[in-house]
């Protein structure tokens, strides 16, 4: 009898895509550097280096990752297993689109060799492929160069939906894009956001003490959470007042400026355990994508949906995506919404309605976030279901390798 | 103590997780490294990931701990000499077989103390030919400071390395060899996974890397976490006939 297995990295993913309650193997002492090639910047890793490793060895030495996610807590390994999408996804794709090779550890312990050549069918399946084609060992991809760890950062104030989006447009250009929405807020307000856009400084935009270092960031304090907060703390007036916080400081602070890349990249990450926030329950994510056509009237949908429910989220996301690539990869041309909730019977039923527009709208969900989609509905909504699957008999990985996320959307 | 960058440091053991993590926080800070073992296929990888992350030298040797006999001339024939050789050689084992198996015991015995206490000698004999500072660290184990029934022969073996580290450093005393003795706690090893530990009181192998590096500056004798200190300080002041009735 042989025990279906998942491979599982830093456990960053939201929901139940790293769990396997037969076996799970932690990759994260797999973690060599295997080849650097100081020309090119082609980097060779074992899966279980983490991002932040990357970052730590490479910044200093005036490379950067090609995409990077909002923490650096992750693994390569997951990174490409959930292939992973920045706020350059609208210029430079997900991370998959950046792999060299990757080597895959497939049923019966054969390790296959991938790339967009050789076993693409593989190669393509394994990206966004949630571990499920195998387990990912090692991969290879490029670093980009950068003159200096600091990004020059420009933060605007965008006062409903449409200049939000008319922003994102206007700065197709910026490498960087991103806005936080007021979720809370309706009618005429509706989608307002502070819209932040980015660039890697140049040394000469650097102040005069930071351009003798440029690539050197200082180390910074971390808050840290120890404690989970009660219950009580967050209620629709306490999650009100942090939206409105939230966008009156970043009224203030609009402007362009200078900031490190840890502060603009993983501003979370400076605080440890800022999940506990949410209580000992804990929270769920969201995060859905719209097709561009339906961007405009799904976004408005959910926000109502949402506002109207006032259970709200602290942290509501909005970017825009470039060009879809993968085949069960989540991104797809058009506008991305990522929200949390505390996790309670009513936010679950919410979830439920939210689902609704999604499907009715033509997008989907981000299963790196996902810890209750009922399989219906995912079935509906990834459109390249059957390639997957197919990829996964060709390599007989179908029962081996499983997850609790698999099995509940019947995978 | 003055560091210079380019004093190589020798890592006995060098398979074990504290020692891949005293072997990065070393290169991190740009220093050579000669990494030991008897498996040196095994250290490859490691090799190539220091050369990668910090661009560090790194040489490898193969060195059998207990192969006693070879220790001196292993010494001698090194080159270039390190400045500071750390023995990170370690064996736990399996307290119940070691009772049943003497063979075990003896390794246990072996690994823990006769091995490295030969190899420590055969090290200071090198190193005090150094014309400047040089140290020798060993990783012994707070396991050595009281014998418990869980697992006393591990725990004699690392506290007669303990004693054997505190003679060698009286006697290097007006030397330029510092002898430092580090012992940890619980460490999230290899050694350790699959035991329940606390915790609190469990630490990463790269925390221990960092106390012991900058320990090593401050060219401390004995090297606790300072939780551990405290937890040890309490357990050796308690009268044996209390400790004995005592399970942990």
């Amino acid at each position: 009898m042989s025990f279906p297995v998942i491979a599982r990295g830093l456990g960053r993913s939201y929901g139940d895509s790293s769990l396997q309650p037969h076996q799970t193997i932690d990759m994260t002492a797999f973690d060599h550097m295997l080849s650097f090639d100081e020309s090119s910047g082609l980097l060779e890793v074992e899966a279980g280096v983490t991002l932040k490793e990357v970052l730590e060895t490479f910044v200093p030495r005036g490379w950067f990752p090609p995409v990077t996610p909002g923490t650096q807590y992750v693994t390569i390994g997951g990174m490409i297993a959930t292939d992973v999408h920045g706020k350059n996804h609208h210029v430079a794709g997900s991370f998959g689109q950046h792999l060299v090779s990757i080597d895959v550890l497939v049923n019966g312990g054969t390790i296959i060799t991938c790339n967009k050549e050789t076993n693409a069918d593989l190669f393509h399946a394994t990206i966004g492929g949630m571990g499920l084609t195998g387990i990912i060992l090692r991969a290879s991809f490029h670093l980009i160069r950068v003159t200096s760890a600091y990004i020059h950062k420009e933060t605007m104030v965008t006062s409903n939906l449409d200049e939000t989006m008319n922003q994102f447009e206007a700065s197709a250009t910026w490498p960087y894009t991103v806005a936080w929405i007021d979720c809370l807020a309706t009618g005429q307000d509706l989608g307002r956001s502070i819209f932040y856009r980015g660039e890697h400084a140049k040394i000469e935009s650097l102040s005069a003490n930071l351009r003798s270092t440029p690539l050197k960031v200082g180390k910074k304090s971390k808050l840290s959470i120890p404690v989970n907060f009660p219950q009580f703390v967050l209620n629709r007036w306490s999650v009100k007042m942090f939206n409105a916080f939230y966008y009156w400081r970043g009224r203030k602070s609009s402007g362009a400026g200078i900031v490190d890349y840890d502060s603009f990249f993983y501003p979370l990450d400076s605080i440890i355990g800022w999940n506990r926030m949410y209580g000992r329950k804990g929270f769920l994510q969201y995060q859905c994508v719209f097709p561009k056509v339906s961007s405009r009237e799904g976004l408005i949908k959910v926000l109502n949906l949402v506002a109207e429910a006032g259970t709200g989220s602290f942290l509501t996301v909005l970017k825009l995506f470039g060009k879809q690539a993968g085949v069960l990869s989540f991104p797809m041309e058009g506008y991305t919404l990522a929200m949390d909730f505390p996790l309670s019977e009513k936010n679950l039923q919410l979830l439920e309605s939210l689902d609704k527009l999604v499907a009715e709208y033509g997008g989907r969900l981000y299963l790196a976030k996902d810890a209750r989609m009922p399989a219906r509905f995912f079935k509906e909504t990834y459109a390249n279901v059957g390639l997957f699957n197919a990829a996964r008999s060709t390599y007989r990985t179908s029962d081996k390798f499983t997850s609790l996320q698999s099995e509940r959307l019947g995978l | 103590m003055t560091q210079e960058k380019d004093q190589p440091v020798l890592i006995l053991g060098a398979t074990s997780d504290i020692a891949k993590a005293l072997a990065h926080e070393f290169a991190r800070h740009g220093h050579p490294l000669q990494l030991a073992s008897r498996n040196i296929s095994d250290l490859e990888r490691c090799k190539t990931d220091l050369e990668v992350r910090y661009k560090a030298v790194v040489t490898l040797h193969r060195f059998d701990i207990l192969d006693i006999t070879t220790h001196h001339q292993f010494f001698s024939a090194l080159q270039p000499k390190p400045y500071y050789v750390i023995c990170a050689v370690g064996l736990l084992g399996n307290q119940a077989e070691q009772e049943q198996d003497v063979q075990q015991a003896e390794l246990v015995m072996r690994t823990n103390y006769m091995g490295p206490a030969i190899a420590l000698e055969a090290a200071a004999q090198t190193l005090i030919q150094n014309s400047g500072a040089t140290a020798i660290i060993g990783i012994s184990s707070v396991a050595g400071d009281r014998g418990r029934a869980k697992n006393y022969y591990y725990g004699s073996a690392k506290a007669g390395f303990t004693q054997f580290l505190s003679g060698l450093r009286q006697k290097l005393s007006k030397t330029k060899v510092h002898v430092m003795t580090v012992k940890p706690g619980f460490v999230a090893t290899r050694m350790t996974e699959g035991m329940v530990t606390p915790k609190s009181l469990t630490m990463q192998p790269e925390e221990l890397a960092t106390l012991v590096f900058q320990s090593l500056k401050k060219k401390r004798h004995v090297v606790y976490d300072w939780k551990w200190q405290i937890i040890m300080s309490i357990i050796k002041m308690i009268p044996e006939k209390i400790f004995k009735k005592l399970r942990f």
